[in-house]
This record gives structure tokens, C-alpha cells and sequence, in this order.
């Protein structure tokens, strides 16, 4: 009973969707990344790394700028660098994909601890560096209920949704979309109308790695204003999940990341509960609960949805 | 023949010395090719004769490694698809080149969008295409997505796509392979359109009667090498037959009469999903007799496919009864439907046919692998299958003869002959061919009739699914018709026509067309 | 015939011997970078490997649960599975290891040994089981479940030293297993202690490479693995060859949890595992999938672990060993890129001989 009272105490607090929407910001910019590489045709499990990687950098150059902004748009290169080998290992050598992304997590977690004693003197994880600071909107912070919702979020946040938005019409409304989509689904078909499909799958995945690295220089900069080893924690594949899920639309992952925002929120709120009082060593458990969404969530919907016919296939000319 | 260089200038297309090698075959072997402005102009050849390989580098899919190429008189170099098009060159391939996914006007302007600054302006894009299509009488649903859209009509979008590119030149690869003889009557109505309104056609095809319909010049080819140049008024099958084969053609095979035994297969009213879960099999019965080829004719795509992976344990029939020698075995595995005695010779010898990566003497076993003598108790005896795996190799003439060598590296039909072997091997009492010749040359076509028929002499039940309504006629005691997933009737070979079943494989029933209704 | 074989198999051992080399010379770079001397470095990291028996031992005792990771992740690539998840099948494998050994105190060795090992062989099986029926039931990608397995057990298994199983203070950790549930100590070198756990580890290698290659199970694993549609066609089941790869593959990555837990901790810890699931990946790709390969490529990977210690004495993180893990897996994904560099070299030296 009192898990039913406190539940529902967590769904009428404003502060729950609150952290939904910022839970889910970090997936919403990374499974955009995905869409934008995987409707393409390039599977691109890197995302995990390329946000790893721009969660540091963007501290990184917070610390030596003094300015987050400055950071951000150094996560945003370095994504793009990230995103350039995936793309070369790819698309010009006709790599494993799945193979390329694993290698590039490992290069991210391997780099960025790494660098944490050269540049901070100590491992693990950095002092407070600096955060990008909170935007009040006049009058919406007014509004009850929804006030408290959107009313002061970080400018981030607004990014991202404003991306989804951006992301749908571009890959629905412009020709650049358009041959995107169809070198996704029939390269061969692109290639015999003159189209290039290694310039076209070249920029959706530099694009994923944009996307990913600003989903980290949030997690960074955004939220926390420090870096922490490992900090991305499984995001970029919940990410992936939530691209599926969303049908590899922007618009469906959108829905699909605010769920996995709501699970972490719900899991942030139950822990933090003054009615259920959870011990110190039960909180783990909880920990679990975005993890187990994914799965069930995976397993469930994996047949109604459509992958891009030729996702991870290497489009090999003879 | 030969056109002089002086006078390039009154062709459309003229390649000259045209070479392309690839790894262990030389693909086109200086080849010479001119083509009139305004005619339609055939490209003949068996399979492998390298018809494709020389459009594809007409088309810039491939670079020649020597020769040259004049359009309209010019000496072009074309490098890639881009460069075609820019010279005035449409290609229709064989395998249909759309984005299932995207609509038809999404198809046709892929490429050469019309946009207003990066946006894509599609008013504008479904006008052009509308006046195009009602133009050249190419009727098309144009907000249809490809993937809802019957064959024929995608042909015309795959027609359209080159004229929207403002092509002069279309080269259509083997363009009936895939319609019905009433449907290929509508494409050869469109050529004569086309070619009134001034375009050079070049049709491809191995198809002598429709060479003989709608061309006016032909090109023959064989091994890489243009063995004839002729004037269409002026010739005969035959004689393009022997230029195509180099020896006097056996346009059918020999086939004893002989009668029926016990039936073996029967289904009864079954049901079959495909996989995006919409009925392609729509309550089918039928038997097979020992003894007895049951031929199933129809257009790719009618519930064939779909048919066979049910009878043979692939797919799951939703309703109805299959019965092996009167023993129910609707829906079991595919092990024991083999063990019970049902062979498969598949339609796609590469993804279901053969392990690529496995060697021959793995794919020989396949299916009876975990089985004495190749097996056991879960070991698997390497020297045994080696030396079975030689001697069948040997029966079957599969070439090279090693069955270390990885199926991969074996040739088409060299593929077809390791499965054929492995099924014929296995002494069955039901043998189901699916396109048991596509894509494969004259000899080896001939290889696997030979065996069909010998199956038959052996009291096997066979069904035998084919596109080629040529290969149906030739082989079956007894043909039945599928359309959208049902069947259209049944019919003796020598009691009907090639223009009954043709009736019956667009969709009208055998009663209907005897009794006058169509 | 037999020269072509041996051919084959040169070219095989040179790619990932070749993407070795290069991520050494471009991990050598990144040392220059935070300026410090690779050669030293490397010097170091050598002499911490192998330097005395000591840690030559200690090099062996890394190497153990590598290859059991190596070869769990191996024998998932050759059934077409990419199993990342040996992590948490190694972390459950090492919990219920622990837990089977803690309640075994009554028993003699031969028996506590067998039941412990096998507890925890069959939890990682079980682990994997689920991502492999997911799999086969529902097409769900089993890089996504088996990632989101590890961090369920990542948390179960901090719940679990934090919680029901805690002992003592500070680091969250179990209570030890029964003497009788540890493995006997053969060598001891100082601290360092060497159990027979390396020889199981080999035996599995065996054990799989027979399996892979001489039996009818081997064979329905690779044809399903290599091509699903004609081992369905053949009569294979996908579902179930898929289950049972995972299976085999997670009791591989959970037996190297048990060992960790009977040889060296005696006791499950939070941070058992540390990578070692993930090190296998690298291992399995240098390797080639191939058991006899993914011994050596552990050994390795096992060597460049020891030697890391050492090297961060002289200053350097020893993180250093997964971005050249890193360089190399990235290196064998496109190896296209080594094969072109050594067939340019090949073809440069014929033209100077010229």
C-alpha cells in the first residue's frame, strides 16, 4: 500500500517529470545521433564512447576556458572525430560495424581515464569544474504545475527537443533527407541515380557523432559540472534502444527516450521516497530498474518495428 | 558489318573494342556494339554471356578496362551512373533498383529533385511526374509506397525514373523476365510508343520469340564474345539460337510418357502468411503422384515462395493439411519432413541452398549430418564424409573436384550441381524444385532437366516451381497456375497454351477463359 | 593443397600480429603526449610481466579468467552472436560460485570443488540463456540485452556484498568460501599464489575446439553462425543453436568467475570482474575465434595487464591498455586496412627488387 501511495505521490509531482525531462535529454541527443547514422545504413553502437569522450572534453575545455560553452562545442569536434573513424572503419574499409563501435567504446573509456591524472592530478573523477547554467522562462515559470516543470531547465534541454523537431523535418522534408533514407534502404539503387552513397553515409554518421557528443557534454556540463569515469553508465545503448523503439524516426525515439527519462525519474524519486525510506544497501536494486525497462522494451516491440533494409551491411562496389 | 569510325555519327550508341576482366574470367572480350538512332536494337545471349556486364559499363556501373564509347557521335568517357545520365542513358535493371520504402514520385526524382533551396518541392515533383507517366501512357499510382506496388507497375516507375532523367538511350535488362505474356504485351506497346517518339531502345533477353516480336536489329553474344550481328526481318530462331550456343540447340528435352503412381503429397486447404503477415498462400489444394512432375507456374511474388517454405517445414502454415503418404505432417520441422523423405532443391542456391563458408564436404552432409555414417554418437567421422563427399562429387560432375574447396568459390552452376547432389543423394520420395535453372547457361540447364526426368523414372513425386513458362511446358505431366495466392486452375501441357496459362497467371480463373469470360 | 592451407592460416596469424604492432607505436604517441618515454614504458611494462617468476606467475594468474573470457566470447562470434555480456555472466558465475562455496564447508574437496565450479558455470549459462532466448524469441539484439544484463548484475552483485551478503567494513565484500572449496596452491611465489586453475582454462580451449570442430553440434553452431537460413533449410534449429551458444559461451565466462572467486579472492568483491568480461571481446578478435589463438591473444592482453602495474610506477595510467585494446579491436573490425598495408609493402619491395 504504501508503494501505491508513494508511486502516485511521484506521478503528481511536478519535480517527476521534471527529472524525466532531463533524464531523458542525454538519449533524446544520441538517439538522434543514432537515427541520423543507422537511416544511412551504418549500425553505430559507438555512442556509448562518442558521449563518454564528450563528456570529458567538454570539461576539459571548461577547465582550461572557463567557459562551458567553449566545451561544448570541443565535445561537438571531438564527436566528430570519434564519429570520422567509425565512419572510415566502415564505410571506406567495409569493417564490422558492431566490431568498429566496440573498439571506439574501449578508445573513449581507455582515453579519458587516461588523461583524468595529466590534466585533473587524480583519477576517478574531477572537482566541481562549471555548469552551463539554467534558463528562467518569464512567463511559463508562472504557470502552475507546468511552470515547475519547464519553467527553469538547462538550455540543453531545449536544444534537443528542438532537434527532434529539426531532425524529422530534415530527413523527411529535404532531398538531402530524402537520399539519406534511400541509401538506408537500397544503396545500390542511389548509386545507379548518380547518388554517392559513401558522401551520404559519411555525413550521417559525422552527424551521429555530433548528436552523441552534445547527449555527453550534457551529462558533463550540463547537469553535473564535473566528469566522472564510466559516467555515461549504458546511456548510449538505452539510447540505441529508444532509436528502435522510436522506429528510427525522430519523433518515435523522441517518445521512446522521454520512457527511459520517466524510468530513471521514477528510479531517482523511489529511492529519495520519505514514505518507503529505502536503506543505503537496498538502492542498488533500484538502480536496475531503466536497465530492465530496456530490456523488456527491446524484446517487446523488436518485431513491429523496421529496421532500414540495409543497416550494417557495408555497401561494397564491384 | 562492322561500322566504319567515319561513320559513328549515324548511331545512337557505338562501343568499340570493349574488354572487361574480372578475377578468373574475362567478362566482355573486345566487343563491338552500334545501335541506330530510333531502333530497338537486342542484346541476345545465354546467361554469363556477358549481356549485363557490357550495359552496366554503357551505364558507368563499371569501367571497361579497354575500348571506347561514342554517344550520338561523341566520344564520351563515362565514369560513373552520373555520367550516363548527363549523356542521355536510362537503365532498367533487371533486379528492380527502388527504394521499397519511399513512394514511386519519391523513387522517379531520387536524385534529380526539384527543391526550393534545400527543401524538397514535391507539388512540383508529383506534376512533372504525373504529365510524364500520362505522356508516354505509363499509368502509375504515384503516392503508392514501392513496397504495396504489383511488378508491372513498378517496371513503369523503373521506366519513368529514366525519362524524368530526360533519357534518350533506355536500356531495359531482361525486362519480361517478370511479367506475364499479356503484361509483356503492355511493355512491347510502350517500346513502339517510345520509339515513335524518337528514343533508342535497347532490349536484352535470352527470350527469341520477343526478339523476333519487337526488335529491329540484334547483337548476339557468347562467352564475352559478339558472335553475330543481325537484321531481325532477316533471321530466324534458329538461327539466332545457334549463334547464341554455337551448336544446334535440343530446344526441349526428350520425355517418355509414363503414368502416375500412388499419391504421395497432398494438401488440403492451406493457408500461409508472408513475412509482413498478410495471407500469400489463400487456402490451397493440391496432390502429387509418384512418378508424376506437378509443374507450378506463376509471376514471382504470387504465393510460390511462400508455398514451398510451408512444405517443407520453413514457415508456418496458419490452416490447412499437408500429408506425406497419408501421414499428417502439417507444420513439422524440416529435419523430419527429410527423414521422412522430402528433398528441396531451393530457390536461392546461395542463402538457403549452401553454407558459403562451409566447404563441399560439409554442404554435401547438410541435413543428414548428425546421422550414421557421418555421425556418431555426436562425432562427426571427417575420413568417411571426405571420401563420400569425392565420390559424389565425382557422380555429379562437380567442377573443380575437390569438396575442399569452400562452396564460395564455386560457380553458379556448380553450386546448383553440390545441392542437387546432396538432395538427389538422400533417396528421396518427394522432390521439390523451386527455379531449379535460374540464372544458369544452357548447359547446365540441360544437366539438371536430364536429372529432373530421371527422378521421375524413379518413381519420385516432383513439384517444380519455375517463372519459365518454356521450362513448365517442357518438363511437367501436369501444371497448376498460382495467382495472389490462390489457384487460377489446372491444366494438361498438351491440352493448353501458352496463352491460357498466361491468362491464368494474370488473375483470371480456367473456368472463365474456356467459357469465354474474361 | 597443403601449401594453400598454410597459407590461410600465415595470413590469419599476420593481421592481428600486425594490429598489435601498429596500436603499440600509436599507443607509444599518446605516451609522448603526456610526456613520458615509451620505450621506457614499454621497458617497464615488459619487466613487469615477465621480469621475475613472480610475475611471471602473476602474468599466468591474469591470464586465466582471459581465456575463458576470450573463448566465451569466441565461441559466441562463431555461432553469429556478439555476446558483450561475458562481464555480468562472469560477475553472476563468481556470485553463485561464492555462494555455493560458502555453504560447502561439510564437504571434502572433490566434492565442494566440482559443486562450486559447476554453481558457477551454470549461473553464467543461465545469465547468457536469457540474452540467447530473447534472441531467438523475440529478434531482440543481443549486444543491447547482454548490455543491459551486465548492469543488472553489475547492481544485483553490489546489492548483494552490500546487502545479504556483507561482511566486515569497508570495501562491500562476501564472507570467504570454505577452504574446502578453494583451489589447491601448486606454485607460490612470495605472495603470489599459482592454482591449477590455468589448466582447466587450457582444457576448455580443447574442450571447445573440439566441439567446434569435430562434432555434429560444432558444425550446427557454425552453420547457424555462418548462414541461418541454410541451416534451417538443413533441418537446424536457430532458436535453440542460438540458446545453446550462449549458454555454452556464458558457462565459459561464468566458470572464469568461479575460478577468480576459488584461486585468487576467495570471497566475491564488487570489482571482481573489472573488465576482464570486456577484455575478452579484444581477445577473441586477436584470436581469430579460434581457441588455440585466444590462449595466446589472453596471455597478451594478460602480460599488457601485469605489465600496466609496473608501468604506472613510472608514471603511466594504466588505462593505456584499453585504448591499446582499443586501437587494436578497431584494427581487426577494418583489417582490410592492415591486409592493404601489408600487400602495399609486399608489392613496394618487389618493385625496389626489380
Amino acid at each position: 500500500m504504501t508503494w501505491i501511495i508513494s508511486i502516485l505521490n511521484i506521478f503528481t509531482n511536478p519535480l517527476f517529470y521534471k527529472i524525466t525531462l532531463t533524464a531523458a535529454t542525454p538519449f533524446i541527443f544520441a538517439a538522434l545521433g543514432g537515427v541520423f547514422s543507422e537511416i544511412t545504413g551504418v549500425v553505430n553502437i559507438a555512442l556509448e564512447g562518442i558521449m563518454l569522450l564528450g563528456a570529458f572534453v567538454s570539461i576539459v575545455f571548461t577547465y582550461l576556458t572557463g567557459s562551458p560553452w567553449i566545451g561544448v562545442l570541443m565535445a561537438m569536434i571531438s564527436g566528430l572525430g570519434m564519429a570520422w573513424l567509425h565512419a572510415w572503419a566502415s564505410i571506406k574499409w567495409y569493417g564490422n560495424q558492431i566490431v568498429s563501435g566496440t573498439a571506439l567504446i574501449l578508445l573513449a573509456q581507455g582515453l579519458t581515464g587516461f588523461l583524468m591524472e595529466p590534466i585533473f592530478g587524480k583519477p576517478g573523477q574531477t572537482d566541481f569544474i562549471g555548469r552551463i547554467k539554467d534558463i528562467k522562462i518569464p512567463f511559463v515559470k508562472n504557470i502552475p504545475f507546468v511552470g515547475e516543470i519547464i519553467g527553469e531547465l538547462n538550455p540543453l534541454v531545449f536544444i534537443a527537443i528542438g532537434l527532434v523537431f529539426f531532425s524529422w523535418w530534415f530527413l523527411y522534408k529535404t532531398t538531402m533527407g530524402l537520399r539519406m533514407r534511400a541509401v538506408g534502404e537500397n544503396p545500390e539503387a542511389a548509386d545507379t541515380l548518380g547518388i554517392n552513397v559513401y558522401k551520404i553515409r559519411y555525413f550521417g554518421v559525422l552527424m551521429s557523432g555530433i548528436l552523441a557528443s552534445l547527449g555527453g557534454a550534457f551529462l558533463s556540463v550540463g547537469e553535473l559540472g564535473q566528469f566522472k569515469e564510466l559516467m555515461t553508465g549504458g546511456r548510449g545503448f538505452i539510447a540505441l534502444a529508444a532509436m528502435i523503439l522510436g522506429n528510427w524516426n525522430p519523433i518515435g525515439a523522441f517518445w521512446a527516450c522521454l520512457l527511459f527519462g520517466a524510468a530513471e525519474a521514477m528510479n531517482n524519486q523511489l529511492q529519495s521516497s520519505p514514505i518507503l525510506q529505502i536503506s543505503a544497501s537496498t538502492k542498488p536494486l533500484f538502480n536496475m530498474l531503466p536497465f530492465i525497462v530496456t530490456i523488456i522494451v527491446v524484446s517487446g516491440f523488436i518485431g513491429r518495428t523496421r529496421a532500414p533494409a540495409a543497416d550494417g551491411v557495408p555497401y561494397i562496389k564491384d | 558489318m562492322a561500322a566504319g569510325i567515319e561513320n559513328v555519327k549515324d548511331y545512337a550508341v557505338v562501343m568499340r573494342g570493349i574488354t572487361k576482366r574480372f578475377p578468373n574470367v574475362v567478362a566482355n572480350d573486345h566487343v563491338d556494339l552500334f545501335v541506330k538512332k530510333g531502333e530497338i536494337h537486342a542484346i541476345v545471349g545465354e546467361n554469363g554471356a556477358g549481356k549485363t556486364t557490357l550495359m552496366n559499363q554503357l551505364y558507368g556501373l563499371i569501367n571497361p578496362d579497354e575500348g571506347e564509347i561514342y554517344i550520338n557521335g561523341k566520344k564520351v568517357n563515362i565514369k560513373n551512373p552520373s555520367d550516363a545520365i548527363k549523356n542521355g542513358i536510362g537503365m532498367v535493371h533487371q533486379h528492380f533498383m527502388l527504394v521499397s520504402n519511399l513512394t514511386a514520385v519519391e523513387n522517379i526524382i531520387l536524385g534529380s529533385e526539384p527543391r526550393k533551396g534545400a527543401v524538397l518541392d514535391i507539388k512540383k515533383a508529383k506534376k512533372e511526374v504525373k504529365e510524364l507517366s500520362e505522356r508516354y501512357g505509363l499509368y502509375i499510382d504515384i503516392e503508392a509506397k514501392i513496397e504495396d506496388t504489383p511488378v508491372g507497375m513498378q517496371q513503369r516507375i523503373e521506366i519513368l525514373k529514366t525519362l524524368y532523367r530526360g533519357a534518350e538511350i533506355l536500356i531495359l535488362d531482361e525486362p519480361t523476365a517478370v511479367l506475364t505474356p499479356q503484361e509483356t504485351e503492355e511493355l512491347f506497346e510502350i517500346m513502339r510508343k517510345l520509339k515513335e517518339s524518337g528514343k533508342t531502345i535497347i532490349f536484352i533477353s535470352h527470350k527469341l520469340n520477343e526478339v523476333m516480336e519487337i526488335t529491329d536489329t540484334i547483337t548476339v553474344m557468347r562467352l564475352g564474345k559478339v558472335t553475330g550481328n543481325l537484321k531481325t526481318s532477316q533471321t530466324n530462331p534458329k538461327e539466332i539460337a545457334k549463334f547464341m550456343v554455337g551448336r544446334d540447340v535440343l530446344l526441349r528435352v526428350e520425355k517418355k510418357p509414363k503414368k502416375p503412381k500412388h499419391e504421395v503429397l497432398r494438401v488440403e486447404n492451406l493457408w500461409v502468411k508472408d513475412n509482413r503477415g498478410l495471407d500469400a498462400v489463400k487456402g490451397i489444394s493440391f496432390n502429387v503422384r509418384a512418378g508424376e512432375i506437378l509443374g507450378i507456374a506463376g509471376v514471382a511474388g504470387n504465393g510460390q515462395t511462400e508455398l514451398i517454405e510451408a512444405l517443407t517445414g520453413l514457415r508456418k502454415a496458419e490452416n490447412g493439411k499437408v500429408f506425406l503418404l497419408n501421414d499428417e505432417v502439417t507444420n513439422k520441422d524440416a529435419r523430419i519432413l527429410r527423414e521422412k523423405g522430402l528433398v528441396h532443391i531451393p530457390e536461392d542456391r546461395q542463402k538457403h541452398g549452401l553454407v558459403l563458408q562451409f566447404p563441399g564436404y560439409y554442404n554435401v552432409i547438410l541435413g543428414r549430418h548428425y546421422k550414421t555414417p557421418f555421425c556418431i554418437d555426436g562425432f562427426l567421422d571427417m575420413r568417411y564424409i571426405i571420401d563420400y563427399s569425392k565420390k559424389l562429387f565425382e557422380d555429379f560432375d562437380v567442377r573443380p573436384k575437390d569438396p575442399k574447396i569452400l562452396a564460395a568459390n564455386l560457380s553458379g552452376g556448380n553450386q546448383q550441381k553440390v545441392i542437387l547432389a546432396r538432395e538427389m543423394s538422400s533417396s528421396p520420395i518427394v522432390s521439390i524444385f523451386a527455379q531449379p535453372t535460374r540464372g544458369l547457361d544452357i548447359g547446365a540447364i540441360e544437366y539438371i532437366h536430364k536429372n529432373i526426368l530421371k527422378l521421375r523414372d524413379e518413381d519420385v513425386a516432383i513439384i517444380l516451381v519455375s517463372m519459365e513458362l518454356e521450362e513448365i511446358f517442357s518438363l511437367s505431366d501436369r501444371i497448376i497456375v498460382m495467382y495472389e495466392g490462390e489457384i487460377m486452375g489446372e491444366v494438361m501441357p498438351e491440352e493448353t497454351s501458352y496463352e491460357e496459362v498466361g491468362l491464368m497467371m494474370a488473375g483470371s480463373k480456367l473456368e472463365m477463359i474456356r467459357s469465354g469470360i474474361k | 593443397m597443403k601449401k594453400r592451407i598454410m597459407k590461410i592460416n600465415l595470413s590469419a596469424f599476420i593481421v592481428p600480429v600486425m594490429s598489435v604492432i601498429i596500436a603499440l607505436l600509436i599507443a607509444s604517441v599518446v605516451i609522448l603526449l603526456i610526456g613520458k618515454n615509451p620505450l621506457i614504458a614499454y621497458y617497464e611494462m615488459l619487466k613487469g610481466a615477465f621480469g621475475s617468476s613472480q610475475d611471471f606467475i602473476n602474468t599466468i594468474v591474469k591470464t586465466t579468467p582471459l581465456i575463458l573470457t576470450g573463448l566465451a566470447v569466441g565461441f559466441g562470434f562463431r555461432a553469429g552472436v556478439f555476446n558483450i555480456g561475458a562481464e555480468g555472466q562472469m560477475s553472476m558465475g563468481a556470485l553463485f560460485a561464492t555462494i555455493a562455496g560458502m555453504n560447502l564447508g561439510g564437504f571434502p574437496p572433490y566434492i565442494a570443488i566440482p559443486i562450486t565450479i559447476l554453481s558457477g558455470m551454470l549461473m553464467g549459462a543461465l545469465w547468457a540463456s536469457i540474452a540467447g532466448f530473447l534472441k531467438a524469441r523475440t529478434g531482440a539484439h543481443e549486444v543491447i540485452t547482454t548490455i543491459m544484463l551486465n548492469w543488472i548484475s553489475y547492481y544485483l552483485g553490489n546489492y548483494m556484498v552490500a546487502g545479504p551478503l556483507s561482511v566486515g567494513s569497508g570495501t562491500p565484500k562476501s564472507p570467504e568460501i570454505a577452504a574446502s572449496a578453494k583451489l589447491p596452491v601448486i606454485i607460490k611465489s612470495q605472495s603470489i599464489e599459482l592454482t591449477p586453475g590455468i589448466f582447466i582454462a587450457i582444457l576448455m580451449a580443447i574442450v571447445i575446439y573440439v566441439l567446434l570442430e569435430k562434432t555434429s553440434t560444432g558444425y550446427e553452431i557454425k552453420a547457424v553462425g555462418f548462414n541461418p537460413y541454410a541451416a534451417e533449410y538443413g533441418g537446424i534449429s536457430i532458436a535453440k543453436n542460438v540458446v545453446l551458444a550462449m549458454a555454452i559461451s556464458g558457462a565459459l565466462a561464468g566458470l572464469a568467475g568461479a575460478l577468480e572467486v576459488m584461486g585468487l579472492h576467495y570471497r566475491y568483491l564488487g570489482t571482481l570482474t573489472s573488465g576482464k568480461g570486456f577484455d575478452g571481446i579484444s581477445i577473441s578478435l586477436i584470436g581469430q575465434n579460434h581457441p588455440i589463438g585466444i590462449i595466446f591473444a589472453a596471455l597478451l592482453i594478460g602480460s599488457l595487464r601485469t605489465g600496466s602495474n609496473a608501468m604506472q610506477f613510472a608514471g603511466i595510467p594504466k588505462h593505456i591498455v584499453m585504448i591499446i585494446q582499443g586501437i587494436v579491436i578497431f584494427l581487426v573490425a577494418a583489417d582490410r586496412i592492415v591486409k592493404t598495408i601489408l600487400t602495399y609493402r609486399k608489392k613496394h619491395k618487389a618493385g625496389v627488387e626489380k
